[in-house]
């Protein structure tokens, strides 16, 4: 076969090796614009995974890396003029001018016929000179851009601007620098490859970096900047350019990789951020696979179709794990709140594939500096210098909040809704609730108790509003107190217009076809094309609305409740006047966010007002609508500012319904960068549900200050039914699940130093 | 976790007394919960109703589910009707796995815009069960509230449904560990919407248990049925379980997953790969044999409660 390859990179030299080795008769021709030793960019960095998969594919050029890359183990931040490092990661750099020239011996060697120097600038002139075609041109590939129709390309750039500087310092770990001036934050990426250089990039958001006037400075002018920037971690070393540009990250996808007999590798197909260090990996995997493929299936179409199926779920993986990691630098500034070790660990954990407990696993030193600053800082809450030598895990360290002690970090909620009878709750929930509360959680949830019996959501929701309700709720609280050290945690709810509908057992929002209430709402609009037609509270309605929340309050005091939750999300009644989707009043309580919160915070007052001043007082709240034209996060975190203003002590953050049609990127803790985002914007603690289901998940969630109490659901409720130990089964399960994208890369990841794995092939 | 057989009704070729004779035998083997069908228009299958109401003329016992049907290209009223008919015929025994499907031209045979599909079945999961209990279109369904609704499909939207309106989800077949990523995230949609309890959870794979020309047949069979998903095909052909223990590890990583029902459909029109499939299953710890018919009525009324979050 007569086989082109466009670019001379890692990439297309290395798919030219596996390639000629697969089979000699291949007559390869490289053909690259540059000279033989041009390049741009300084280190590259492998997992030892990759490197396995280097081994199998071609073990000369794999001794040929090995012989010369530099080795290192640990992430150092600097961060607030601290230091703090955590070991056990494995990192392998090497300068990306060394792996070429030695990728370009390897091909000369085998015959692979390479011509430098040589521009094509279009693609039609190669015509009928190849049987396969591969387009290894990298970012920009010309091949790509001729048949955009074909691959449809998109090509998002990033919102950060970074350069690519050299440093003539050696590095004994990869160090990120976060540095803060008078024009904004700055950070750096920086490792070492090749023994006497490291690789630094500098990273800003565009206001900083036009603030600080680099949109207009040369490159040497950038660089002077830098330099004087991080002086203290420079040491007098200088760092160097390599024609080095502020410049967006671009993050490519396409359609298809493929046409005809053209096909894509490496940047000219997909690119993932920069920060997860992946690029050159990701592309010399694309030729292990494409060699492979063509070798496995004599039929060209089925080869290159088999190359695609086999790299296009890894590769997006990858690209998911790098844009959480871009949005991440990109929003760094949101978690400036955090002490250096919450940011370190936040930092570390990034894109959800490191754990708490791998991190522990890695450096034990590490993860006891973690617990201990999380106790410490507990402590420091309570106005107390305690820095104690040994701490629990985050998830077992005490919660205050006002007046209330909490022993640990895990909300359990009964996974059946209640079975009450005019609103009076069964004793099947309060034992559910007793059971849960002595199963170890800090606390309990109940269900949305209604305020008034028209605030039900179906007919079987618990209210508290009247003395049954009182006494009901005082036994079943009381026994919780009596028996266990759980507190009781109420969310007070007014369905509105999602109220009136039958039990959820067989679906939601299916209004109850007899022994329907009238519903009230922010607006007329029914809720379903089947629901009901509310009525919009008028002045007294929302003054008699205001008043029945109060005595709720009231009432929940006087029965034990720990914890009041004043219900403000998922489309039930305060909700509905939050969100313009469904607030379209023209009075003073619609239109601007100001005038749709005003109900809610009036309400928010008199409960506060009726409720005592040493209990703490929640809000749960919609982080976001998540569907278009809704309450957005920037809306939220403006409530929750405000609300903090009235006497608010902790936000439980919660997306969606408020109108039926809403869907979200459902997965284990998806809520969680709700929490985050409304924890960091407005400084109030956070409790966050999402399908936590481990200690790991929790204890990760906490040490990285993404929230302070996690509903996790009780464990029997999530074991399977088979008869095989279900915690087990779970935990090994998740192991199994997220094991293929947690092993690679760095700076976050590289493998566990002890092990090192082979290569899987796919599942 | 229980484990159910598919009838070799999409499988071209197959004689109809195949089917039928496979319904009564699969039931019968006695470790088998239930008899599952697949759904294609412009192939050589078997209407997947009709084949179930067959297999429900021949069996007492054994579930029969559809996983799955592709809704939107039914009429909504019609697709109620057949249902609660053969929810009524089987003394319900009916569980309707419901989904957009993936191929364009089934919609195209049935003269349906596919564009439409994602918001015709929201508003046919949103009408079935008020058409059921209407009793305005007949009959009633053998259960209160009609038969258990899944839900399958991978996207977001999907797993939505599946919290909004239905019991369970159904998986679309894949290694566990694909399983277990999908019934997580719709775990995770069930949970954040407060339905009670858990979704029913099912999945499904593809066996050929007689030795290497039968397991060329079924690579064959998968290859061509799923020919329309291009080179994805091939994927799913090189997952087809050809071995005991093949068969074994897949169902102990199901159950492992959280797979209450686990179907596995046959790829070659051979009556004595249901013995060799029960055969294999024999002996497994992790399978739930199904109760004899005295019981599995008492059993339903409970899973019913259960389903209404009663305890």
């Amino acid at each position: 076969m007569k086989i082109t390859i466009l670019g001379a990179g890692p990439a297309g030299l290395y798919g030219a090796i596996l390639l000629k080795k697969a089979n000699p008769l291949h007559e390869i021709t490289i053909l690259e614009r540059n000279a033989p030793d041009a390049t741009y960019g300084w280190g590259v960095v492998f997992s030892d995974r990759t490197l396995a998969a280097f081994q199998e594919a071609d073990y000369k050029s794999y001794k040929a890396i090995t012989d010369r890359f530099v080795l290192w183990d640990a992430i150092d931040v600097y961060y607030r003029d601290e230091l703090l490092r955590c070991g056990g990661h494995i990192f392998a750099g090497l300068a990306r001018k060394q792996l070429l020239a030695l990728l370009q011996r390897r091909c000369a060697e085998l015959g692979v016929s390479m011509r430098f120097n040589t521009e094509v600038a279009d693609v039609a002139a190669l015509d009928g000179g190849y049987d396969l075609l591969i387009a290894a041109d990298g970012v920009n590939s010309l091949v790509r851009k001729t048949f955009a129709d074909i691959f449809k390309p998109s090509l998002v750039p990033g919102k950060a601007r970074y350069i690519w500087l050299g440093m003539e310092k050696v590095l004994d770990a990869f160090t990120f620098i976060f540095r803060e001036n008078e024009h904004g934050l700055f950070q750096v990426h920086s490792y070492p490859f090749d023994g006497t250089t490291s690789t630094f990039i500098v990273e800003c958001d565009e206001t900083t970096w036009r603030r600080a006037g680099l949109d207009a400075a040369s490159e040497d002018e950038s660089i002077t900047y830098c330099e004087r920037l991080f002086a203290p971690e420079l040491a007098g070393r200088r760092l160097l350019p390599n024609n080095s540009k502020w410049i967006n990250f671009v993050t490519v996808k396409n359609a298809t990789w493929r046409h005809g007999n053209i096909v894509l590798l490496g940047d000219a197909a997909h690119t993932a951020h920069f920060s997860i260090g992946s690029g050159t990996k990701l592309a010399m995997e694309d030729a292990i696979a494409l060699a492979n493929a063509l070798d496995t299936h004599p039929d060209l179409d089925t080869a290159l179709g088999e190359y695609e199926a086999e790299r296009r779920p890894v590769v997006e993986l990858f690209q998911a794990a790098a844009a959480e990691s871009q949005s991440y630098f990109e929003n760094v500034k949101r978690y400036t709140r955090l002490t250096p070790v919450e940011f370190t660990f936040n930092l570390l954990t990034r894109s959800r594939r490191i754990t708490y407990d791998d991190l522990r696993l890695r450096d034990p030193r590490f993860g006891n500096i973690v617990d201990r600053e999380f106790e410490r800082r507990y402590w420091a809450g309570q106005g107390r210098s305690i820095f104690t030598l040994i701490a629990p895990p985050p998830m077992f360290a005490p919660l205050t909040l006002r007046g209330l002690r909490v022993a640990n970090r895990a909300v359990f909620t009964p996974a059946t809704t209640g079975q009450a009878v005019s609103g009076v709750p069964c004793t099947g929930d309060a034992l559910e609730l007793a059971r849960l509360a002595q199963d170890g959680a800090g606390m309990v949830l109940t269900e949305p108790v209604a305020v008034a019996t028209e605030g039900r959501i179906t007919s079987d929701s618990a209210c508290l509003h009247e003395d049954e309700h009182l006494r009901a709720w005082t036994r079943i609280i009381q026994a919780i107190h009596t028996q266990s050290p759980a507190k009781v945690a109420m969310p007070l709810n007014h369905a509105g217009w999602r109220g009136a509908t039958r039990p959820r057992g067989m679906g939601l929002d299916r209004p109850l076809r007899d022994g329907a209430w009238p519903l009230v709402s922010a607006s007329a609009l029914p809720y379903t094309e089947r629901s009901q037609t509310p009525r919009a509270l008028d002045r007294a309605g929302m003054e008699g609305m205001r008043d029945v929340f109060a005595h709720s309050a009231h009432l929940a005091d006087a029965a034990g409740v720990d914890l009041l939750i004043l219900h403000m999300g998922h489309g039930y009644l305060l909700s509905s006047f939050l969100s313009p989707l469904t607030n379209r009043r023209d009075d003073e309580y619609g239109g601007t966010l100001e005038q749709r919160m005003r109900f809610p915070l009036e309400v928010f007052d008199a409960v506060r007002a009726a409720w005592p001043h040493e209990k703490p007082l929640a809000v749960a709240l919609n982080v976001t609508d998540s569907v278009r034209g809704g309450f957005g996060p920037d809306d939220a975190a403006t409530v929750a500012r405000t609300l903090k203003e009235h006497g608010c002590d902790l936000l439980v953050a919660l997306a969606g319904y408020v109108v039926p049609q809403t869907e979200m990127p459902y997965r284990r803790g998806f809520l969680t960068p709700l929490s985050e985002r409304i924890r960091n914007d407005s400084g109030l603690p956070t409790l966050v549900g999402g399908y936590l289901t481990t200690a790991d998940e929790v204890n990760t969630l906490l040490a990285g200050g993404r929230a302070d109490l996690c509903l996790m659901l009780p464990p029997q409720e999530t074991r399977t039914r088979s008869r095989s130990a279900p915690t087990v089964a779970t935990d090994a399960r998740e192991a199994r699940a997220t094991a293929d994208v947690r092993e690679e890369s760095m700076p976050e990841a590289g493998t566990p130093a002890r092990e090192v794995r082979r290569v899987e092939k796919k599942e | 976790m229980r484990v159910g057989v598919g009838l070799p009704s999409t499988i071209p070729g197959a004689p109809g007394h195949l089917i039928v004779g496979w319904a009564r035998r699969a039931e019968a083997a006695g470790i088998f919960s239930s008899l599952g069908v697949l759904d294609r228009l412009a192939y050589d299958s078997f209407d997947p109703l009709l084949a179930l109401t067959a297999a429900a003329a021949v069996t007492t016992r054994v579930q029969l589910a559809t996983a799955i049907l592709v809704g939107p290209q039914r009429n909504t009223a019609l697709l109620a009707k057949e249902a609660a008919t053969l929810d009524a015929l089987s003394g319900g025994r009916l569980v309707l796995g419901l989904a957009v499907g993936a191929r364009k031209d089934d919609y195209d045979a049935m003269g349906i815009e596919y564009a439409t599909r994602g918001r015709r079945l929201v508003e046919q999961l949103a009408t079935l069960r008020d058409t059921w209990e209407d009793g305005a279109i007949g009959p009633r369904p053998a259960r209160e509230g009609g038969p258990p609704i899944l839900v399958g499909g991978l996207s977001d939207a999907a797993y939505a449904r599946v919290a909004r309106y239905a019991d369970g989800y159904v998986h679309g077949g894949g290694p566990p560990r694909a399983f277990a990523r999908a019934a997580d995230k719709a775990r995770a949609a069930w949970n954040d919407a407060g339905r009670p309890g858990m979704p029913q959870m099912w999945a499904q794979g593809y066996f050929a248990l007689g030795g290497e020309s039968a397991a060329e047949t079924g690579t064959a069979y998968l290859r061509d049925y799923y020919a329309f998903t291009g080179h994805f095909a091939e994927r799913i052909a090189g997952e087809l379980l050809t071995t005991p223990q093949a068969v074994a590890q897949f169902v102990r990583g199901y159950a492992d997953a959280g797979c209450d029902e686990l179907i596995l459909f046959p790829t070659v029109a051979d009556g004595d790969e249901l013995e060799r499939l029960a055969s294999a299953l024999s002996g497994l710890a992790t399978i739930e044999i199904p109760a004899t018919s005295a019981t599995a009525s008492a059993n339903a009324a409970e899973a019913a409660a259960r389903r209404a979050g009663q305890p």
